[in-house]
């Protein structure tokens, strides 16, 4: 483990699926340093809020352990829908 | 990482086959393994999958490679060291004519042949199974309890971890763009980063290895099918613990242990066109179904949509083997099942190559067969 600061408290970075900085320092070490493929293996930016509430702290986080540019580290896909929509509207093709 | 212009075999493709055919060819002791990827690790079809793993099958050969996978599955994480999330909550097929009910019938027989405990069930047994299951119109169901799904993430990450370890060297962002020969033989692969020399080359491209086959003139047949893709928010287990399935009904139903369900079905027209489309169409199509089925649903909302591209064939089975190129071999063309189907075929062809026995004979995945007009199509698919 090569987590940095001192606490023993866990920093969660993703909050919706509970992960950890040094979870995301670890697996960046690892050679895990693009948005996808972290999201891939620890689900970061995979939670209900699909991304919007961790997605800065782990390019930051990337761009810092890996010494590139933030612009220079690939964006994740944004998918649809962009906001959750019940399964009872959509089978009746979004009119109620 | 630093780059090496030689290695002992060259496989081009970092999804599930690729990966974990690195892996079997180092366990079984090939030395300097190099795996190239032209994006990232599990960035295309395996990263989307449904990651369904059955025995539940039409034809003897995806029979046999199906239970060896659920084999190999059940006894992954501890040889990788790595959980793959593996889930065993069984497949329930649901048949909805009585000439399903035969086809579904005669599958039954012939796993129930090889060792597969698929069983026929009821209504009553299917909803025990599966509550809140309506289906009111079904005629039939089957079940087999060892199937189940793994994370195609996980899995695919635990090969590598491992491999790594035994060797392999995987590069990202890594373009084959080129396979050379000479007289008649493989001798390496051209990339956007430089040549790789090598005496053996494995093509798993997926859905883009006919492109890569026919780089030295060689046709396998096989194409890509995009595919789409749902999943809702997490919500409390029971929903639909069982992989829930339909060929007829054409749809794929399953609750992961994080509580989000996961379903896609069989898009309309069977769009070749390599676009990684998301249409809304798919969407309310498969809300449809999802309501109907199991009405419960209703309430859940869809927080994420995508699509991804069937590697197919004309029979649905995969090939696996060399080409007329010597010593350049292919494993792909699995047709929407190859991420199930991958620790049994990387371990098979690595054995092949390795000069021992492997533990199946896949001689018949030959994909000459089609020229031969020799194959018959699995009926069992979505
Ligand atoms: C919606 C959907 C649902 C599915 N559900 C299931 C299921 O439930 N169960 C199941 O078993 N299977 C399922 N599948 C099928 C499964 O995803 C595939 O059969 C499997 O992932 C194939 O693995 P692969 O490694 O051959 O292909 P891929 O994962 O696509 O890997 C091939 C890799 O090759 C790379 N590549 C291509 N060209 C080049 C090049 N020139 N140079 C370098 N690299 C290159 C690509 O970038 C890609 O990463 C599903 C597929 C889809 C789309
Ligand atoms: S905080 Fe990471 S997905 Fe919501």
């Amino acid at each position: 483990m090569t987590g940095t600061h001192e606490q023993n408290e866990p920093i969660y970075v993703c909050r919706c699926e509970e992960i950890t900085l040094d979870e995301i320092r670890e697996w960046i070490d690892r050679g895990y340093d693009t948005l996808d493929e972290l999201k891939r293996v620890l689900r970061v930016g995979m939670g209900p809020c699909q991304g919007r509430g961790c997605q800065d702290i782990l390019l930051r986080e990337i761009s810092k352990r890996t010494g590139k540019p933030i612009v220079n580290v690939p964006q994740s896909t944004v998918r649809p829908p962009v906001k959750p929509v019940k399964i009872g509207l959509l089978a009746k093709g979004g009119e109620e | 990482m630093e780059w090496k212009n030689t290695a002992d075999v060259v496989v081009i493709g970092g999804g599930i086959l690729g990966v974990s055919t690195a892996y079997y060819l180092a366990k079984n002791g090939m030395k300097n393994v190099t795996l190239i990827e032209k994006g990232t690790i599990c960035g295309g079809s395996t990263g989307r999958c449904g990651a369904g793993i059955r025995a539940q099958w039409g034809t003897e050969m995806n029979c046999r490679l199906g239970v060896a996978a659920l084999d190999t599955f059940e006894q992954l994480s501890d040889e990788l060291g790595m959980d793959v999330g593996l889930n065993q909550g069984g497949y329930l097929l649901v048949a909805y004519s009585d000439k399903e009910m035969e086809t579904l019938g005669a599958g039954m027989k012939l796993q129930n042949s090889l060792g597969i405990q698929s069983r026929n069930i009821s209504l009553a047994e299917a909803r025990q199974i599966c509550p809140g299951l309506a289906a009111d119109d079904a005629v039939g169901f089957f079940f087999h309890a060892r199937d189940g799904h793994a994370d195609p993430f996980l899995t695919t990450f635990a090969y590598l971890e491992k491999a790594k370890t035994l060797g392999v060297t995987p590069y990202r962002f890594t373009e084959c763009t080129g396979i050379s020969v000479k007289d008649g033989t493989v001798t390496g692969v051209e990339t956007n980063r430089g040549h790789i020399d090598a005496p053996i080359v494995i093509n798993c491209a997926g859905a883009y290895a006919q492109d890569i086959a026919k780089m030295v003139g060689v046709n396998i047949h096989t194409w890509g099918e995009r595919h789409e893709i749902m999943i809702t928010e997490p919500v409390a287990p029971g929903v639909c613990p069982c992989m829930l399935m339909s060929f007829s009904g054409n749809y794929y139903i399953q609750q992961r242990p994080h509580g989000s369900i996961i379903c896609g079905m069989s898009p309309e027209g069977h769009p070749a066109d390599y676009q990684l489309k998301d249409t809304w169409q798919f969407v309310e199509a498969m809300s449809k179904i999802l309501v109907h089925l199991l009405p419960r649903t209703k309430g859940i909302r869809v927080v994420r949509q995508w699509s991804g591209l069937y590697d197919m064939t004309p029979d649905a089975q995969p090939i696996i083997g060399e080409t007329d190129i010597k010593n350049f071999y292919h494993s792909t063309g699995y047709s929407g099942h190859g991420f199930m189907l991958a620790p049994v075929a990387g371990k098979i062809l690595a054995q092949h190559i390795m000069g021992k026995k492997p533990d199946i004979d896949f001689s018949m995945l030959d994909y000459r067969r089609f020229d031969r007009g020799e194959h018959i199509r699995e009926s069992n698919v979505v």
